[in-house]
């Protein structure tokens, strides 16, 4: 079972990284962007039987290392069927 | 006293910490490896600084789940002393042994340079024997080292005086300009609640002989000397 993560800073925490991507994109000429937020994307292939499972280890995945709760927020998508880019 | 300098793959300040430990300070200290369990034989772990594990994921975040680092748990409720710098103190916060976390610096530069630090707690075991507003002289070297601490949380670490040491100016003025990576209250070091744990992002080893441009690091080493005389400690071994 193929599970995709998304780690994001909590809403609130300055984001540097993401405020140095929207400086540089004014550069380029998008002054039209209001604000700018730099995450994760995990991808874990994890043996599980169903979605529901699968999200229950990798939720626990998340709490135990993937994220960092006094920082970041996290997302699970189950993407049964779907493959990940080659290389 | 004896003391233990844990190595990671990646880990930079180990070899310095060791000289500063056995030729500086001349306690007995020992390599500990990270996949380690066995800490029984120590009075102090040192987590230096570095980059453990590449600091993949997040700085300090592997090493912070590792097998010396959970064996840390109990060596610290036995009272054990546990100092961390630099990386040492993002594994700290990583592993849960103190609050807050650790984020890239505000300014997206490394900072490499000379800090002050008011002490602003001579209390702990780490400190004792220094005078209030007691300001001390080390380097830092780190590009993550903004610390961050929900206000609840910061609320707690200073009502119970776990705030140890902050940037501030060579007099002593804790101050924006002072603040190297927007550290939240210019805070460079705090304890947990039990004082026997301290992190802090400078360096005490890189300022422990004159060679070195100064030696403000060595106050560190000899406050913890004088606590294990103190409380019995060194009659015990």
């Amino acid at each position: 079972m193929r599970v995709r993560v998304l780690v994001r800073l909590k809403p609130g925490i300055l984001d540097v990284q993401g405020a140095a991507v929207q400086r540089a994109l004014l550069g380029l000429g998008f002054g039209d962007v209001r604000e700018l937020r730099v995450g994760k994307l995990i991808e874990v292939e994890v043996e599980a039987g169903a979605a529901e499972a699968a999200r229950a280890r990798v939720d626990e995945m998340c709490r135990k290392l993937l994220a960092n709760p006094i920082l970041e927020d996290y997302t699970i998508e189950a993407v049964e069927g779907e493959r990940l880019a080659p290389h | 006293m004896r003391f233990g300098v844990v190595v990671f793959p990646g880990t930079w300040s180990d070899c310095d910490f060791h000289y500063a430990i056995s030729e500086v300070v001349r306690q007995p200290v020992r390599y500990v490896w990270h996949r380690d369990r066995d800490l029984a034989d120590l009075d102090c772990v040192v987590l230096p600084g570095g980059f453990s594990y590449g600091d993949y994921l997040r700085a300090g975040a592997v090493a912070g789940k590792s097998p010396v680092v959970e064996a840390l748990g109990d060596f610290v409720a036995r009272g054990g002393f546990v100092l961390g710098s630099c990386n040492g103190f993002q594994i700290l916060c990583e592993g849960g042994l103190l609050p807050g976390a650790l984020m890239r610096n505000e300014c997206l530069q490394y900072r490499c340079q000379s800090t002050s630090l008011l002490v602003e707690n001579v209390d702990t075991p780490f400190t004792r024997g220094m005078p209030p507003g007691q300001v001390l002289t080390m380097p830092i070297s780190h590009g993550e080292g903004k610390y961050y601490a929900d206000p609840e949380t910061l609320r707690t670490l200073k009502a119970r005086r776990q705030v140890v040491f902050r940037y501030a100016t060579t007099d002593g003025q804790v101050v924006r300009a002072a603040n190297p990576n927007g550290s939240v209250e210019n805070i460079a070091g705090v304890v947990n609640e039990g004082g026997n744990v301290l992190g802090l992002m400078p360096h005490p080893e890189r300022a422990a002989e004159t060679a070195m441009g100064g030696t403000d690091g060595l106050l560190l080493f000899q406050s913890l000397l004088g606590t294990l005389v103190e409380d019995g400690t060194f009659l015990r071994r």
